[in-house]
């Protein structure tokens, strides 16, 4: 089926992670079944009491690759969409791309909170002359679309679509949508999120949402396990580097897969929980398979969204049956929250560079934690251990869903 | 105790170095701040205010933008320092 609008390619990957600084440490860090979770500085826990003691961090220290400058004036989230935004770039080879067709797209769940708190702390005890005079933006969420358009000349739109936990899948739409419609050529499409702090661990623990493991963190995530008891916070960065065919062929780019398809929708039905018949998760995951021109016999690797919330998990697995009945049976599910933890804004980005990589590589990653499988769970999960994908053409899904209802597929194949 | 001028220069040149990057070394009197050494306003409300903290020196808004060279402030902040 020949269509008039444009193949959208990607061409480059970036990514700063719990398991790596880099997007190929991350994916090298992720085959191998390792686990990016670890203890929380002691002395907020203590300050502040908090019931979870553990989370997700990067692996690599943005002060040991950002200038200190850069580091003094971003907010961390836009400091992690940097770093990966430069990995993305210099992975593409660096474009030559006019200015006016070149536009970033960089979502998050909450943008600059740690900004936002630290000038609150100011004001209050050193009075307004004190907030640093760049605190509204870096604070604000659009500052990490703002850096990364200013970092190199994204001038066609600099763009952030704000969803929760599926902000970076969105954002990756959204820049598949501004190619395919003819207003950019190239698109730094992706997600961060820099919310390991008391404050969000507090909220998130009164919702019940986080694991409480502490004497386990490692094992704390263990999506579709039985005794699953809530998500591993994280924080990163994730960028793709997403092209039109023609720009990318014209410069001769290595092209690493196709983004064929995109599905979004909306729950309308609760505020933070998902809706149990997973109709909403299914048209998003059906819309991304048909919009790549694809049906589910042509879909062999889903990189869920697989939180190890009790409710989510298996509100997903109805979902993945919803959509695609009986050929579920032939696809390998991953979980790599179990690995990286849930990046919020970041993680559906970082899920698609995953994604990516496995239509490249061939590989499906693990699932680790799983001690017993939820009998509820009746897909393939790929547990502990790699999973090489079938010959010929590939098709694999990223799943993100969002509180606030949001349902979002991004579909990827072999180019 | 009053600041000497050498103190508050050497202090000032750690501020700008830390709010823009620039090598300390860099930060001279006879310097400007928007054209040698890149500072825009923020920047710049950034640097007075942590200079107002370090050496005693109130430095009002309105003075602020007068401030067009390393040694113009140098000069403001040790003619207004708390005694």
């Amino acid at each position: 089926m020949t269509s008039p609008r444009p193949t959208v390619v990607v061409t480059g990957l970036g990514a700063t992670t719990p398991l790596g600084g880099t997007a190929e440490e991350t994916w090298q860090a992720a085959l191998a079944g390792r686990s990016g979770a670890g203890p929380l500085d002691a002395s907020w826990v203590e300050d502040y009491q908090l019931p979870v003691t553990f989370a997700a961090q990067l692996a690599t220290p943005v002060t040991e690759v950002l200038k200190k400058v850069e580091t003094k004036r971003l907010d961390p989230f836009a400091q992690y969409a940097l770093v990966a935004a430069r990995e993305a770039w210099a992975n593409a080879g660096a474009p030559e791309v006019e200015p006016e067709r070149l536009a970033s797209s960089v979502g998050t769940g909450i943008g600059g909170v740690q900004t936002l708190l630290t000038a609150w702390e100011s004001l209050r005890t050193k009075g307004a002359r004190r907030v640093y005079p760049l605190s509204i933006p870096m604070l604000m969420p659009n500052s990490a679309a703002g850096t990364v358009s200013l970092e190199f000349g994204a001038r066609a739109g600099a763009h952030t679509l704000v969803s929760a936990c599926s902000s970076g899948a969105e954002s990756i739409a959204y820049g598949l949508h501004l190619i395919r419609e003819g207003l950019a050529d190239v698109v730094i499409a992706g997600g961060s999120e820099a919310s390991i702090h008391p404050l969000p661990i507090a909220g998130f623990t009164q919702m019940q949402a986080l694991s409480t493991r502490n004497d386990s963190p490692e094992t704390a995530s263990r999506p579709y396990d039985t005794d699953r008891d809530g998500f591993l916070l994280g924080e990163g960065g994730a960028i793709l580097v997403l092209e039109s065919e023609e720009h990318a062929k014209a410069r001769g780019a290595n092209i690493i897969a196709t983004l064929a398809g995109a599905g979004v929708s909306a729950d309308s039905h609760h505020i933070a929980a998902p809706e149990p018949e997973g109709a909403g998760a299914a048209r998003a995951m059906v819309d991304a398979v048909r919009d790549a021109g694809a049906t589910a016999k042509d879909l062999s690797h889903i990189n869920a969204h697989a939180t190890s919330t009790p409710v989510g998990d298996v509100a997903e697995v109805a979902a993945v049956r919803r959509a695609f009945g009986a050929d579920a049976d032939h696809m390998a599910i991953s979980g790599t929250k179990s690995m990286t933890g849930h990046l919020l804004g970041a993680a559906g980005a970082l899920e698609a560079v995953f994604a990516a990589q496995s239509v490249r590589d061939r590989k499906a990653p693990p699932t680790i934690n799983i001690e017993n499988l939820d009998p509820a769970v009746d897909l393939d999960i790929v547990r502990d251990t790699p999973r090489d994908l079938p010959e010929g053409d590939l098709l694999v899904l990223d799943n993100s869903f969002g509180f606030g209802g949001h349902n979002v597929a991004l579909a990827f194949g072999s180019y | 105790m009053a600041h000497t001028e050498q103190d508050i220069l050497a202090g000032l040149a750690d501020i700008v170095s830390e709010e823009t990057g620039v090598d300390a070394s860099e930060v001279t009197a006879d310097k400007t701040f928007t054209d040698d050494l890149d500072v825009d306003s923020l920047s710049m409300m950034t640097i007075a205010v942590t200079a107002e903290e370090k050496f005693g020196a109130k430095i009002p808004d309105e003075e602020v933008k007068n401030l067009k060279t390393v040694g113009d402030a140098v000069n403001y902040i040790k003619a207004n320092q708390a005694a």
